[in-house]
């Protein structure tokens, strides 16, 4: 069996963000990027799967600048057999939106023909939430969403899913798409032998020209503002002293 | 213009049902838009709740088994089927409508607008990206809009109108998917993005067991019980109770905040409450940048006190 994970760089979870002094969007040059932490996950999950003889092959793809390079080495030294970029922007602020990542994506998948796609639920950059969706969508196949439990067997993926309320459960026949949430497993960090061997693992490089994919967005960004600013408020220095505010300040007691 | 806006379907006493709120909200940014149909799709569902909103023009009922657990590839095509004449598709931001919507999209080869937080106008919309710490404007180009509603940003509109209802048909069964089994947490406490207390647990509470501290609090105060990423990551709260960018979004009248230090993630799911209270040991936590009443203390000493006091 065969797995496709695609893989987004962005910025890094631990670094705060600015809104550029314009309004134009959010500053992204010389910021830490990483790899998105739910693809960090659909990434293990996919290794897992491998190290227990269900997938026999695991295949990062990435669709970006040149410098996602970095994100699918990182991938292939967690432990991915290959990898494939598909440079679809010259400056690291062009987002190619979920849709057309999508179409890159059925291309990919029209080539390579995976039994499963694992890809992280959503972005950490801009929170969208759509491409796995959209991918099963294009497809036809089914899709299996913000997943915390998955078993493969008899050509079915049985998914346990993180709903409102509670925990579902489904099964879909492959191939399908499965998008990971955060409790599925806890990412591997790469040794070094392992980032070593990553050097020299196939990576290769494809453009949106070469699948016949029409990039441009769908969406203008007309403006990118800093949220509103809650101020502080006071320290009290009892539990006898919140009561008495909230009941008697704030009227919500 | 028509909008066609898809109910929330939630199981409720053991049949299925309109999440009111849910959808209430949804319909208030609905309504904005244009004249609102209601798209009610579950097993067993009436329709009769959905009437009542105040900017429903009219209610679809899509009453099939096909339905009951609303699967993304039978509801997508049911909706994908309806969509004709319609300007917006839209729902509230759900986990169901997070799964279906962006299928949606795709069928129709439009983009998706997630989260929508505010609306400009017809074309033109506000949402959140990285984690609230940014809020971007984004005009469509797109024929058809389709978009989740950040329902913490919308009041819930009145329940006095009365709507006609109509049956649609089911569309057929794609067969990709089918349903097993729901865990739903059994609880009596109000629902998490409703709620109009919410109390919740960081990884300051130090362990699952003493978890159950923070969970006391809140039934003391009526309140729903939230947990911050890291308390779940830590494995001391279901993935169920997350507040923050990869979980809830919520804005409750009163939100206290025990042993969260404040990530920046967490607050992107909270920082809209009304008043909030931040219990922290540590004095330098981030939390109290943002808390309207905060209180230093030892958590094992201060919440039960609060908890004895409040009820």
């Amino acid at each position: 069996m065969k797995i496709l994970v695609p893989v987004k760089r962005v910025i890094d979870y631990n670094v705060k963000v600015r809104v550029k002094a314009d309004g134009s969007g959010v500053d992204l040059a010389n910021v830490k990027m990483s790899m998105n932490p739910f693809d960090e996950i659909a990434v293990e999950e996919a290794i897992r799967l491998k190290e227990k003889g269900v997938a026999d092959e695991v295949v990062a793809v990435s669709i970006g600048t040149k410098k996602n390079q970095e994100t699918l080495r990182t991938a292939l030294a967690m432990g991915a057999d290959r990898a494939i970029l598909i440079v679809a922007a010259e400056d690291v602020h062009d987002d190619i939106e979920p849709l057309a990542v999508a179409k890159l994506l059925k291309a990919v998948v029209d080539e390579e023909r995976p039994d499963l796609v694992l890809a992280g639920k959503q972005a950490i950059d801009n929170d969208m939430n759509a491409t796995g969706q959209m991918l099963a969508a294009l497809l036809g196949w089914p899709q299996a969403t913000f997943a915390s439990e998955v078993a493969i067997e008899g050509g079915r993926a049985t998914v346990t899913r993180e709903v409102d309320g509670g925990l579902q459960t489904i099964r879909v026949g492959l191939p399908a798409i499965v998008t990971v949430d955060l409790r599925l497993n806890e990412p591997r960090y790469a040794s070094l032998p392992n980032i070593m061997k990553a050097k020299k693992k196939p990576l290769e490089e494809k453009t949106p020209q070469d699948y016949g994919v029409d990039v441009s967005p769908r969406l203008a960004v007309t403006a990118t503002a800093e949220p509103d600013v809650r101020k502080a408020g006071v320290m009290v220095a009892s539990v006898d002293e919140l009561i008495s505010k909230l009941k008697n300040e704030a009227g919500v007691l | 213009m028509t909008v066609l806006l898809i109910a929330e379907v939630s199981r409720i006493d053991g049949g299925s049902d309109v999440n009111m709120d849910a959808t209430a909200k949804a319909m208030t940014a609905a309504a904005q838009l244009g004249e609102v149909h209601v798209l009610v799709a579950g097993e067993g569902v009436t329709g009769d709740g959905a009437a009542t909103l105040e900017g429903a023009a009219k209610v679809l009922v899509a009453d099939d088994a096909l339905y009951a657990n609303g699967l993304a590839e039978p509801v997508a095509d049911l909706v994908v089927g309806l969509a004709g004449g319609y300007s917006h598709i839209v729902a509230p931001s759900t986990a169901a409508a997070k799964n279906v919507l962006p299928r949606i999209a795709a069928l129709l080869d439009v983009m998706i607008l997630p989260d929508v937080s505010g609306i400009v106008d017809a074309d033109t919309f506000q949402r959140p990206i990285y984690a609230g710490n940014a809020i971007q404007t984004v005009r469509s180009s797109d024929a058809v809009k389709v978009l989740t509603i950040r329902t913490a940003g919308f009041e819930a509109a009145a329940t006095t109108g009365s709507a006609p209802i109509e049956a649609v048909s089911a569309a057929g069964d794609p067969g990709l998917s089918s349903f097993v089994e729901d865990k739903v947490a059994e609880s009596d406490r109000p629902e998490l993005t409703s709620a109009g207390r919410v109390v919740s647990g960081g990884r300051g509470i130090g362990s699952e067991e003493d978890f159950a501290m923070v969970e006391k609090l809140a039934d003391a105060l009526g309140a729903a019980v939230g947990a911050s990423r890291a308390a779940v990551d830590s494995g001391y709260a279901p993935n169920d109770w997350q507040v923050g960018q990869t979980g809830k979004v919520v804005a409750p009248e009163l939100y206290v905040a025990v042993g969260i230090s404040g990530a920046i993630q967490h607050l992107a799911g909270m920082k809209d409450s009304k008043v909030i209270v931040a219990i922290n040991k540590d004095e330098d936590a981030p939390i109290f940048q943002i808390a309207d009443y905060g209180l230093v203390a030892d958590l094992f000493e201060a919440v039960p006190e609060l908890t004895q006091k409040a009820s």
